[in-house]
């Protein structure tokens, strides 16, 4: 079997961050021991509360960015040194895509010359033939030549982001890193965008690393889901199970919490208490001063990620003890 | 609580009624004659996509845009007329029967000013009162929105609270003046999905307590679903489809609206291809002949571009803004989404 297209192995990121004005700088882990997989032409979704490391593990997924502890592997090999050549011709292999494309693009340049651009930088394609092609790919994105004549602010935000997102495909890469790429559209054409990157992957056979907060976005695209807390993955698995059928009550709240219109058709969980601060992590289960389910183990004692029967992972003491108590029951 | 619309599309005895508002800016128009009535304690959401409108009908109703807006219409609160009101008569309604929690990050908290402080000043000026009584009114509202340890939080500052703490203590200022409704832009744009679901529980739950009226101003369907009794759908400076929140997620009627919802990844059920509405909204400066929603309307016909369809009534408390859209008869059977 070849290894996976991109695979995290405990990766760790600290920050040291500043408290007031005055104050000592305190450490942050943004990303704990974070360890994920994407295979090819699969979609592994990232959720989590704002602040909970999801950036930065996209970051650290591309290399953009080193891990203070663990490795990450591209098809198998460990990523070469930032800023290398070889860490270059790498780049070409895995691209990423943000949620401001107005900030992503350059507003003196028409679109059309930052197609061309990665086809100029990497030395794709006869220089003659540049131009023609990024007009290709400004087609099988939906946009009109007329579009790719037009600057940037010259596109309404859908367009903008399909431009964003034909540039990354001018290397032809592997793997997508799209950090909340639809965010900031409007729910007829996040519709658009949503439909193009699906498409883009069942064509070229893409493995995309897709961070939103917004979980109705995250099931529309992914084949796994993995939800982030503070730093750390408390529940991975396949992205219909985890939904329909979450294990671990931080997964469970947003689930319950995420706005659909129309009837719900699961009670609603709502949390007491604030987002954790990150720089003052909560003993034992990161969790417990906002879980309804927490029991005094979870106050000192850290839940491990480890595997449920269904196959998923989980790191939560109560999820794994009914798990057991299932098991041994039937 | 749900209010029933009459044939004309208001409802008994309003406490707020916006008739034919428009507003323009450098000569464009933006708002083409909103009409919309609130009732006392009723919920009603405002939902449409980025532009359409939203936010510029409640700063016009409150006399809330830059000079150079020319606005028309009028804006009833019981027998005060406040479109082209004087200031001061404006300013006795704004915080204090009617208050509004701003989309504009820019508007909220003060940096630099103690939280209790800041509440303090929203009572003084609406509540009368003075001294130790403000500071225990501040600290009940503290514990109204459900802050923590409010006594010590009114000593603290905006950036030592978390985003949805310091979202509850806009909330509580404009609670300081005991409004009969509270306009909410936006109020969990900014904030996580879990402390959204807190701060829109706050909301229905003042909202019971005190009778008050809400409008909810939101691009999102299911943040509006959640919260409301009744539901406008603006689009390009009107309101295009108005309707009691589960019917019009039942059965939408505009084609506009359809395409919303339809638009919408389920978060339940079968997945399947998103239908999005092609196109983009059109700009103010450009729009079309006849219908807005024409260009990008699968129902679209030869007579949508005669004129623009007004919003008419279609059922008991339905009112939609297209001509196919016959009596409370789906234009377009809806997709069994959540099959
Ligand atoms: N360059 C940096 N310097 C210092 N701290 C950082 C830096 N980048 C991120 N952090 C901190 O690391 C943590 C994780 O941040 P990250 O941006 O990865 O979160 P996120 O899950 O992407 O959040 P959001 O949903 O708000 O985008 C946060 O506490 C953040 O403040
Ligand atoms: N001060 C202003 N000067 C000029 N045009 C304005 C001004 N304020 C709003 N507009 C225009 O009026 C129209 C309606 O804007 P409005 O802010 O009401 O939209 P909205 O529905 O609240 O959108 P969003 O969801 O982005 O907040 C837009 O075309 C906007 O560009
Ligand atoms: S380990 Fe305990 S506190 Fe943490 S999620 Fe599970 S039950 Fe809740
Ligand atoms: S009036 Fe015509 S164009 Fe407008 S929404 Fe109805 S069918 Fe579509
Ligand atoms: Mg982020
Ligand atoms: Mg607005």
């Amino acid at each position: 079997m070849s290894a996976p297209l991109l695979q995290t192995r405990n990766v760790t990121r600290c920050y040291g961050m500043r408290k007031g004005l005055l104050g000592r700088s305190v450490e942050v882990r943004a990303v704990d021991g974070v360890s994920l997989t994407v295979e090819r032409g699969r979609t592994l979704g990232l959720v989590g509360e704002s602040g909970s490391g999801k950036s930065t593990t996209g970051r650290l997924a591309l290399g953009l960015e080193k891990p203070d502890a663990g490795d990450v592997l591209f098809k198998g090999a460990a990523m070469p040194g930032t800023d290398s050549l070889a860490w270059r011709q790498m780049r070409a292999r895995m691209q990423m895509i943000y949620q401001d494309p107005l900030g992503a693009l350059d507003r003196r340049l028409q679109i059309v010359e930052q197609v061309r651009e990665p086809f100029d930088v990497h030395g794709l394609g006869q220089p003659k033939e540049r131009e023609a092609l990024a007009f290709a790919l400004l087609q099988s994105v939906g946009l009109r030549a007329d579009q790719g004549r037009r600057y940037p602010h010259e596109l309404s935000g859908g367009q903008r982001q399909r431009a964003v997102i034909a540039r990354a495909l001018a290397t032809k890469p592997d793997l997508l890193v799209c950090d909340e790429p639809v965010s900031a559209l409007d729910v007829s054409i996040q519709a658009q965008v949503i439909n193009l990157l699906v498409d883009i992957q069942q064509e070229l056979g893409l493995g995309l690393l897709f961070i939103s907060h917004d979980l109705k976005v995250i099931r529309q695209v992914s084949h796994r889901v993995a939800v982030m807390y503070l730093g750390r993955i408390v529940e991975e698995g396949e992205a219909d199970l985890l939904l329909s059928n979450p294990a671990h009550p931080y997964t469970e709240a947003l689930v319950s919490a995420a706005p659909v219109p129309g009837r719900r058709t699961r009670p609603r969980i709502v949390l007491q208490g604030d987002p954790p601060n990150p720089a003052a992590r909560p003993s034992g289960c990161a969790f417990h001063p906002r879980c309804h389910a927490a029991r005094e183990r979870c106050k000192v004692e850290s839940p491990l990620l480890k595997p449920m029967p269904d196959g998923r992972l989980a790191a939560c003491h109560v999820a794994h003890d009914q798990a057991n108590f299932l098991k041994a029951a039937s | 609580m749900s209010t029933v619309l009459d044939r004309f599309g208001t409802v008994a005895d309003p406490l707020v009624e916006i008739n034919g508002l428009t507003v323009a800016f450098d000569g464009v128009k933006v708002l083409h004659g909103i009409d919309l009535s609130v009732a006392r304690g009723e919920a009603v959401g405002l939902v449409g996509e980025s532009g359409c409108g939203k936010s510029v009908t409640w700063l016009a109703a409150l006399g809330l845009l830059p000079k150079k807006a020319s606005v028309s219409g009028n804006v009833r609160l019981g027998s005060t007329e406040l479109i082209d009101a004087e200031p001061d008569v404006l300013d006795t309604v704004r915080g204090g029967r009617i208050a509004m929690i701003f989309q504009d990050p820019a508007s909220a908290l003060n940096p630099v000013l103690r939280l209790g402080k800041q509440v303090g000043e929203a009572l003084a000026l609406h509540g009368g009162l003075s001294g130790a009584a403000i500071r225990a009114e501040a600290r009940r509202l503290f514990d109204l929105v459900g802050i923590p340890d409010a006594a010590r939080r009114l000593d603290a500052f905006p950036h030592e609270l978390s985003g949805g703490q310091n979202q509850r203590v806009m909330i509580a200022m404009a609670l300081a003046g005991k409004p009969d409704l509270l306009v909410a832009d936006e109020p969990t744009t900014a904030l996580d999905a879990t402390i959204q679901a807190q701060i829109l529980e706050l909301l229905t739950k003042i909202r019971r307590e005190t009778d008050m009226a809400l409008v909810l101003i939101s691009h999102d369907l299911g943040v509006i679903s959640q919260t409301c009794d009744r539901v406008c759908v603006m689009y390009a400076g009107r309101i295009i489809e108005t309707a009691e929140a589960q019917s019009l997620f039942d059965t939408p009627l505009h084609p506009y609206t359809q395409g919303l919802i339809a638009a919408l990844p389920p978060l339940e059920g079968v997945r399947r291809r998103l239908d999005p509405i092609e196109g983009n909204v059109p700009e103010p400066w450009n729009l079309p002949p006849g219908c807005a929603f024409a260009p990008r309307c699968p129902r679209r016909g030869e007579a949508c571009d005669a004129g623009v369809p007004p919003l008419a009534w279609k059922a008991p408390g339905r009112f939609a803004a297209c001509i196919k859209a016959l009596q409370a008869e789906p234009v377009r059977p809806r997709e069994p989404v959540y099959a």
